[in-house]
């Protein structure tokens, strides 16, 4: 059994981080020469955090499996970034910002984690605009910010609807100067496939070359991974198509712990699934919810276009349940909303599985103009996507599989439990509990970046500075290439007759039906089931064309889907572990009167952090339980 | 609807490459370019042969990481798409449609329809930020930007990378796509410090990587996916001068 020591700072919570930073071991710039670090992931969180880390003098590795760090899928984060700024002096403040995190997230969150995110908050927006991003200003020429679901506070950064964009390709512009510099060294088109692990320290990854097909060994005294979320377990979902948990299980297998793996957003606003063919949901950012007012109409089945119902026959169902909070609740909120209104049968669009998002209101009151320059590019990309005018008519929209707050279990320094292994924004669990606020996971990637992780890093590393190169001539480097290698070997000679797509398709309406918005045990433990044998079925009639040493696509998929196998059964057994309901994880038997997550604060609060125990044996669940020292603990309630 | 395809298939990048004659029925309205890759790659691994290799990943407009000639056009004949964003209904039952790589000398071919464009990266690396480093950075409103400024500093920021300016460039220029980024910065007080710096080492990278010279023919504009401006290119050129003259 593995002791879990979050590492929490003593000292009242406004002070745990300055003391913490104040007491924590450091390298001397002389040593940090000598000390290698490697990065897997060049998103929000890793550019930053290696761009951070090479000009404090450590030399660094990165690696990403895209043809550059510019295309991580942060690149695709649209509505914003939250800061404690209070530029609008609406009485934001950190401990604000901190209470929604901890509440938005239903009280599954680490208090003194959260804390130090709104602490940080105003230094990363101080280090994008010192970068050139080009937030969103006012005539005066200072910044101007944005309300988001959740929070009745004006707090979030923007830039159009490509705020993501913008801080990610900061963070990469900030990474390719230390290249220039020589103190980074970037690895693209590699899959990170294994960790390497020495004496009980994490030492290396064994990557594949996705162009040559090559296995190659690395090595660093320290190896960071930020690998970013796992969404695509579901097929379908607002992540890029390559977005994959394959690192984060490698790390799982070599004895890191998982944390709450069961924890996935399904986000509100997406556009609805078009066709059978369809390779992803594209989002529409949360931000639309300050402007936009959510409807089906009052009657069932009532199939007239939406322009031609009158307003007294729309139920506009957010504001109904939610006076206090309207369209701005949270997104698990508005997601089950969403559901519960289709499952009923008042959905609208072709399926019945989508209901309206109208700026009708907002447009009469405002101005098309004004409107535009808020959406106008969301606008855009709606009208190319479906062909329908949101200026004219209203948006269709419906739930997609979007984010993860599980992830690999990190103790305060966002180490996790193997030494030396660190987990950086989303693909650590730390902060977002059981449901992520909207736009605060770029605040967490870049804090995690470019502030927090070189900073704890040194702690570790303190201990490293007699430590020489690492050489990749050992058993352990020999094993986990010939792991590795074999690994693909056995998948490539299944030689069936299913492609990897349709294991992938199968497997994400599996969890999409059990393991999604709402669960219940008897269609967790089918599920469970179900998946299973979709594995064994994957393992013996998977088709991969082409070899090993080439650029192989469908081999790629493959060791990625293999993996997802095995996270999905992790998904599905602490969803069957955790018999509450708590913010994004909605088990139907616990559940208020009206509808809402019942929690169990007496026997779950805690985060379940899973132990490998071997190939397909039953994970072994380890407890961190949660103490709220700074919160009163009650209902979450956005009425 | 019937299609039939003529892709570019070359092994790797000392390979010669050749057109290859694919027919696809049953091919949907609804589907994206990129949707009716899948569907054609799906078929080939069944039938036991090599599917095209095409890069991609958001799928959704934002990474670059897509780009496809298309009928003898970046990404088709839609204004202002990737090719994930193209929908198959610009197209008719029984058309022929060719798809190439990018050709350009500075974007090698890696496998049929995959190109190496390392060299943005390279551009970039030599100048395409603002020196700052992490924690010396001044409180975010100490630096005020005129609204004006920032939006078309936004608009230049744009640019997704995906090289689609190179490839319509009859001299695979990569003018469009360096002015995004210099225009970004010089339009921004934090930027201007470094500005004549960053274009001079930009620009001479361009040339050093094998980019051709800008002719003013417009190309670039006219098939960039995120329409980005001549106007930047215009910028560069100030700034170009600027920097040279003192
Ligand atoms: C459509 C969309 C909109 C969003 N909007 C917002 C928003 O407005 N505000 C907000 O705060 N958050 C938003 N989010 C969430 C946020 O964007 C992400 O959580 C965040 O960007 C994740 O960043 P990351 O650095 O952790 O990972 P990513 O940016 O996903 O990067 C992952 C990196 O890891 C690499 N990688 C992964 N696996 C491997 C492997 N096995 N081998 C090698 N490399 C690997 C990839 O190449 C990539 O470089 C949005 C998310 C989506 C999908
Ligand atoms: S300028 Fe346009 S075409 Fe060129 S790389 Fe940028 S987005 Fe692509
Ligand atoms: S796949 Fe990202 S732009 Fe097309």
């Amino acid at each position: 059994m593995v002791t879990l020591n979050s590492k929490i700072p003593e000292g009242p919570l406004a002070e745990k981080w300055s003391n913490h930073k104040a007491s924590i071991k450091l390298v001397n710039p002389a040593n940090k020469k000598k000390l290698d670090i490697i990065v897997v992931g060049a998103g929000a969180s890793g550019a930053s955090a290696a761009a951070t880390l090479a000009e404090l003098g450590y030399n660094v590795k990165v690696y990403c499996f895209q043809d550059s760090s510019r295309r991580a899928h942060s690149i695709a984060s649209q509505g914003g970034i939250n800061a404690t700024k209070n530029y609008k002096n609406d009485g934001d403040s950190d401990y604000r910002l901190f209470y929604d995190m901890i509440k938005g997230g239903d009280f599954r969150a680490r208090e003194a984690n959260v804390y130090r995110l709104a602490e940080i908050s105003n230094n990363v927006i101080d280090q994008y605009v010192a970068q050139g991003v080009p937030f969103a200003r006012e005539y005066s020429g200072y910044l101007t910010t944005r309300s988001f679901g959740g929070v009745q506070v004006s707090r979030t950064f923007y830039a159009q609807g490509q705020t993501g964009q913008q801080c990610t390709l900061a963070a990469y512009q900030a990474l390719m100067r230390q290249i220039n510099a020589g103190k980074a060294k970037m690895f693209t088109r590699r899959d990170v496939l294994d960790l390497v692990v020495i004496n009980g320290k994490a030492r290396g990854i064994i990557t594949r070359n996705l162009i040559t097909g090559e296995i190659e060994r690395h090595s660093a005294h320290a190896v960071v991974f930020a690998t970013g979320g796992y969404g695509t377990v579901y097929y379908l979902s607002t992540l890029a198509i390559n977005s994959n948990v394959t690192a984060a299980m490698a790390a799982f297998r070599k004895g890191a712990l998982f944390a709450n793996p069961s924890m996935a957003q399904i986000h509100p606003t997406c556009i609805p699934v078009l066709n059978e063919y369809q390779s992803k949901l594209t989002l529409m950012s949360e931000s639309l919810r300050n402007d936009g007012r959510v409807w089906v109409p009052k009657k069932k089945g009532d199939k007239r276009p939406a322009n031609e119902i009158p307003e007294e026959e729309r139920d506009y169902y957010l504001e109904r349940r939610y006076p206090a909070f309207g369209n701005l609740v949270p997104r698990d909120v508005a997601s089950r909303a969403a559901k519960e209104r289709c499952d009923a049968g008042y959905g609208v669009g072709e399926t019945g599985l989508s209901v309206y998002l109208d700026f009708k209101d907002a447009i009469n009151i405002q101005g098309k103009e004004t409107i535009a320059g808020k959406y106008g590019n969301l606008f855009d990309l709606y009208l190319k996507i479906t062909g329908i005018n949101p200026y004219k008519e209203p948006m269709r929209i419906y739930p997609a599989a979007h984010y993860t707050m599980g992830g690999l279990w990190v103790d305060y320094n966002l180490m996790t439990t193997i030494p030396g292994l660190y987990a950086i924004g989303e693909a650590n669990f730390s902060d977002h509990g059981s449901n992520r606020l909207g736009a605060s996971s770029l605040l967490q990637c870049s804090a995690d970046g470019y502030f927090i992780l070189p900073v704890t890093i040194g702690d570790y590393l303190a201990d490293e500075i007699k430590t020489p190169k690492i050489s990749t001539d050992t058993p352990e480097f020999e094993k986990a290439e010939k792991a590795v290698k074999e690994k693909l070997n056995k998948l490539l000679s299944v030689k069936g007759t299913q492609t990897v797509t349709s294991f992938h398709k199968r497997l994400g309406h599996i969890l999409w039906s059990y393991s999604g918005m709402i669960k219940n045990e008897n269609g967790l433990k089918k599920a469970f089931k179900l998946v299973s044998e979709l594995k064994e079925e994957f393992w013996k009639n998977v088709k991969i064309p082409g070899g090993l040493n080439e650029l192989n696509h469908e081999l790629e998929k493959a060791s990625r889907v293999a993996d997802f196998f095995d996270v999905a059964k992790l998904i599905i057994t602490d969803a069957l572990d955790r018999k509450e309901s708590c913010g994004a994880h909605f088990r139907e038997e616990y559940q208020t009167e009206e509808g809402e997550p019942k929690r169990d604060d007496k026997n779950y609060s805690y985060v379940s952090a899973w132990e490998y125990t071997g190939e397909d044996k039953p994970p072994k669940l380890n407890k961190e339980e949660l103490k709220f020292k700074y919160v009163k603990v009650t209902e979450r309630s956005y009425k | 609807m019937n299609i039939t395809l003529k892709i570019w298939r070359q092994k790797n990048e000392h390979a010669k490459g050749k057109f290859v004659t694919y027919k696809l029925d049953d091919v949907s309205k609804e589907m994206t370019f990129l949707e009716m890759l899948d569907y054609l790659n799906e078929k080939l691994i069944k039938e036991g042969n090599d599917p095209v290799a095409f890069d991609s990943d958001c799928r959704e407009g934002i990474c670059g990481m897509c780009g496809l000639y298309i009928n003898g056009r970046p990404n088709g004949p839609k204004k202002g798409v990737t090719a994930c964003q193209l929908s198959m209904s610009v197209f008719k039952d029984g058309d022929t449609i060719t798809v190439e790589p990018w050709r350009a000398k500075a974007f090698p071919v890696i496998k049929d329809l995959i190109v190496n464009r390392n060299a943005f990266d390279k551009i970039i690396q030599v100048g395409g930020y603002i020196s700052v480093t992490t924690g010396s950075a001044p409180e975010a409103n100490s630096i005020p930007v005129k609204k004006e400024n920032a939006e078309r500093a936004f608009d230049s920021g744009i640019c997704i990378g995906c090289g689609a300016c190179v490839a319509a460039c009859k001299n695979a220029s990569a003018m469009l796509f360096i002015g995004a980024k210099v225009s970004q910065l010089a339009l921004l007080p934090q930027g201007r410090v470094e500005a004549k710096e960053r274009v001079k080492t930009m620009v001479a990278k361009m040339d050093e990587l094998g980019f051709g010279n800008c002719s003013n023919t417009g190309a670039c504009e006219a098939e960039c996916p995120k329409e980005i401006k001549l106007t930047n290119i215009a910028r560069l050129n100030r700034e170009f001068y600027k920097a040279n003259l003192s």
